[in-house]
């Protein structure tokens, strides 16, 4: 009888190989899937992996999507270890996005760099009291901060629709439902001249590096830990619960929030109806392809901006599906999960009884 | 106690179940080396060892949970392979596991049911039948999740004697019974044996298997050591042969007790989990420089009364808990712990220690707070860092003080064994320098050497002045180590007696709720 069995030590080294096991594992699924399309598997691959990032503008698109999905996924990571599950950073960021954006029109004629700090601070506030919400109903009356979030995405979704549609829409912009253009001192610096890459991306590599510092070194990042490996163990050691999920959603919320405001004062440049094609839930596959360690997370979201330019150049020059992407974020998936479980079980084949 | 129980070898010569060169290896550690032993039918047969000897490898390979590298199994005279537990329960094994083996959403009957052909319905009165014939009280209606380690205990042997197998493997199953359980499970126990039914009796208490096993098979670090006849022995040669070495004692010397430290005023607490119990005006004291223990079986309030100890639970009237004449029933754990309380609780892993981190970091989740650590100062943190260095310095400390056997200080705790993660629990503890020290099971589960070592410990502090609080369920632990000892029964507290005024008897009488011989309730 074949069966499965949990192996005494998983290999700590397997651990963090499995995101690479599941990219291999990917890549061939999808060579099968490539010739059953009819498409030169080589070449596909060419396509949908290299040529995206073959270019200097393509690597500068690269480090674009990836910053949201960056410091999304570093905030999610940092709750997710403190077994606080917020769903909603595409809510957050939104509303960041809208803070951001409020302050980018108010001070329209202001010709001051401290309109973008100023912008900053706003979108971070904004994204914290989005997930203040359902921290203080977690904490006050045991409400699920996963339903509470998620549901509070499409109360975002709509606040921003109503602006838009509404109070902020461009007197001039032929009834479309936008604000106005930022000004020039409501955007973000690009980086290099004829790229899109802009001061988000340094500041996301900044949180990176703070984020590891908090998980690793700092007595909260220890305390969050120990609540996520073992509750019971953090009350025995006299560690607040409630000061866990209020840090845990604040930092992911505040930095869902910048997401938000990095999207709306760079490659989009004014407010829309719609500000992010779902990366603050694109970033709970991040978070966790990145082994919620914020070096990882960093890594693995270029590893999914990769995915979505890359399907977007296959569905252009090789007439592939759309789907083709979510497919690919499927199969990493899929296969990082079944890595892991072999990580902690190994395959019997035949369960022999004692023969000498 | 009953000496005829016994062997039926006369009329039956061919044993139940032979063991032939079972060997397990695992990549660190070799588990069973060549193991040889044959159990006789109706044969009560004791498997001794300190823990991490095998015992526990051994038995989950009889129940076909582990596979052997080498090795046969010979079942009534026939070659037999035991590829799982469904084959060993087949054949007529069952199994009282030392660690549970239940489903904490589900109730007593459901639980019982998955190992039966019949529905929970019909089973809950076969349950109450077989749990009152034995007098091992369960409630087959409620949740396991509710239920004290002692109660889930219990429900393990019923589901075993349901089964009514031939070949019964408990072990250690006595840790959580009263004297007067135990002798009940003994009754019963001799009886399935006089109907042809063998026993494999895991235990580290060497009266018990004295008074209830007809031989003794000795594993040590794998290998089996020796056999024995236990009545022909002492309990001194037996533990002798099982650590291959002298038995150490601890000392407990006459000592006058100093200023109360700990008080527990007029203590109640209703209690919000259906199953729980309730906590009824309970008062005591506990001085400088003495042990208290407070006996009882679990699920008679042990596990509420330490949360209230703790600060895991705090309570409405402040003076209920007093760290040094300070109200302490509203303070935080940490809050406590820089009063100068320190705790062990009942549960190692998920609770006294986080499995999946080192030692290092398990030192941290106490000794963070700075009060406690008057020789390095508030040395673990610096402005909110952990600095890792003096953290790891204070585990290999630990280690070293209370020889915790480990690679060194970046062994993950949940790579330890029992008595050793034990052992690195009581010396975290014991090393912040408590003033009042209250530990839960000290000794549950821990092999003798680790044992002594740790209750050694305890009386260190006693001597050194510090107030020591013990709730146990091991009657002859705390008759060992304690200066005074009360019961806890039902949510009440029996007043604490000096130990040279009552004997297990008395003590055994109260932790049946019969608070006889009391001359006034509550405090002296």
């Amino acid at each position: 009888m074949a069966r499965f069995e949990a192996r005494p030590s998983p290999s700590r080294l397997m651990m963090l190989g499995s995101p690479l096991i599941a990219a291999l594992a990917m890549l061939l699924t999808s060579t099968i899937l490539f010739y059953a399309l009819g498409q030169q598997p080589l070449h596909a691959f060419y396509v949908y992996f290299i040529e995206p990032a073959s270019t200097s503008y393509g690597i500068g698109e690269l480090l674009l999507k990836a910053t949201p999905l960056t410091l999304c996924g570093v905030g999610l990571a940092i709750g997710f270890r403190a077994n606080v599950f917020n769903i909603g950073a595409d809510g957050q960021l939104t509303m960041g996005a809208i803070a951001g954006g409020c302050v980018a029109l108010y001070f329209q004629d202001t010709q001051s760099y401290w309109v973008l700090a100023l912008m900053l601070l706003a979108g971070i506030a904004a994204g914290m009291m989005w997930a203040a919400i359902p921290a203080l109903l977690r904490t006050r009356f045991n409400t699920s901060e996963i339903l509470v979030s998620l549901m509070l995405v499409y109360v975002a979704y709509l606040t921003l629709s109503y602006l838009v549609h509404g109070p902020l829409r461009d007197p001039n912009g032929f009834n479309f439902p936008q604000s106005r253009m930022f000004g020039q001192y409501a955007m973000l610096p690009l980086l290099f001249e004829g790229l899109r890459t802009n001061l988000a991306f340094p500041i996301s590599l900044v949180v990176v590096a703070g984020a590891w510092f908090f998980c690793s070194r700092t007595f909260a990042g220890y305390r969050m830990k120990v609540a996520g490996m073992a509750p019971a163990a953090a009350s025995y050691a006299g560690f607040s619960d409630s000061a866990n999920i209020w840090a845990a959603l604040l930092i992911s919320g505040g930095l869902a929030g910048l997401a938000g405001v990095g999207e709306v004062a760079g490659p989009i440049g004014q407010l829309q109806a719609s500000v992010s094609p779902g990366y603050g839930f694109a970033a709970i596959i991040v978070a966790y392809v990145g082994r919620l360690q914020p070096v990882g997370v960093l890594l693995a979201s270029l590893l999914m901006s990769l995915l979505y330019i890359g399907g977007e150049s296959a569905q252009i020059e090789l007439q592939l599906p759309s789907a083709i992407t979510s497919l690919f974020q499927g199969l990493l998936l899929f296969y990082l999960l079944a890595a892991d479980f072999f990580i902690h079980y190994r395959f019997k084949p035949r369960f022999t009884g004692a023969t000498p | 106690m009953n000496p005829s129980s016994t062997l039926a070898q006369g009329p039956n010569p061919i044993p139940q179940l032979q063991l032939l060169g079972i060997c397990k290896r695992y990549p660190s550690v070799i588990a069973n080396d060549n193991v040889t032993m044959s159990v006789m039918p109706g044969e009560i047969h004791a498997v001794l060892g300190e823990n991490g000897a095998g015992k526990s490898t051994l038995m989950k390979i009889i129940y076909g949970i582990t596979k052997p590298d080498a090795g046969q199994f010979i079942w009534q005279g026939r070659q037999v392979e035991i590829h799982s537990p469904a084959a060993a329960r087949k054949l007529g094994i069952g199994m009282v596991f030392q660690h549970f083996s239940l489903f904490e959403t589900l109730t007593v009957a459901q639980n019982i049911a998955l190992v039966m052909r019949q529905t929970p319905a019909q089973l809950a009165q076969r349950i109450r039948d077989v749990s009152e014939e034995y007098g091992l009280p369960v409630n087959p209606d409620r949740l396991v999740h509710s239920m004290s380690v002692g109660e889930r205990q219990r429900v393990e042997i019923v589901r075993c004697l349901l089964l009514s197998p031939s070949l019964l493997i408990m072990d250690e199953p006595t840790s959580v019974l009263t004297p007067d359980a135990v002798l009940q499970l003994f009754e019963a126990l001799r009886k399935l044996a006089a109907r042809g039914c063998s026993i494999l009796y895991i235990s580290h208490k060497l009266d018990e298997i004295q008074a209830l096993c007809d031989t003794a098979t000795v594993l040590r670090a794998g290998r089996v050591a020796g056999t024995a006849i236990p009545r022909q022995e002492s309990a001194r040669s037996l533990a002798e042969l099982m650590i291959g070495k002298e038995l150490p004692v601890c000392r407990l010397t006459p000592r006058v007790a100093g200023e109360k430290r700990l008080v527990l005023q007029n203590l109640s607490l209703a209690t919000s989990d259906p199953f729980g119990t309730r906590l009824q005006d309970i008062n005591l004291d506990v001085c400088s420089g003495e042990i208290v223990g407070i006996a009882g079986i679990s699920g008679n309030g042990q596990q509420e009364l330490l949360k209230a100890l703790s600060g895991e639970i705090r309570l409405a009237q402040r003076a209920a808990v007093q760290i040094e004449s300070v109200p302490a029933a509203q303070l935080a754990p940490d809050q406590r712990r820089a009063a100068g309380l320190c705790f062990v609780p009942e549960e190692r892993l998920g609770r006294g220690a986080v499995p999946e981190l080192s030692l290092a970091e398990n030192a941290l989740l106490t000794a963070y707070i700075p009060a406690n650590l008057p020789s390095s100062g508030s040395g673990m943190l610096r402005r909110g860092l952990i600095q890792n260095k003096v953290m790891a310095a204070f585990a290999r400390q630990i280690i070293s003080a209370f020889q915790v056997k480990c690679s060194d200080e970046n062994a993950v705790a949940a790579s330890l064994s029992g008595g050793n993660l034990q052992k690195f629990i009581v010396g975290r503890e014991t090393m912040l320098k408590p003033r009042v020290m209250i530990v839960a099971q000290p000794t549950w589960g821990v092999d003798v050497g680790a044992a002594i070592l740790i209750r050694q410990a305890l009386i260190d502090l006693r001597d050194a002045g510090v107030a020591v609080l013990v709730i146990s369920e091991e009657l002859d632990e705390l008759f060992m180590m304690c200066d005074r000892i009360a019961v806890l029964s039902a949510g009440k507290l029996s007043r604490a007696v000096p130990l040279a005024q009552t004997s297990i008897n008395q003590i055994g009488v109260w932790m049946s709720g019969d608070f006889t011989g009391e001359v006034e309730h509550g405090q002296i």
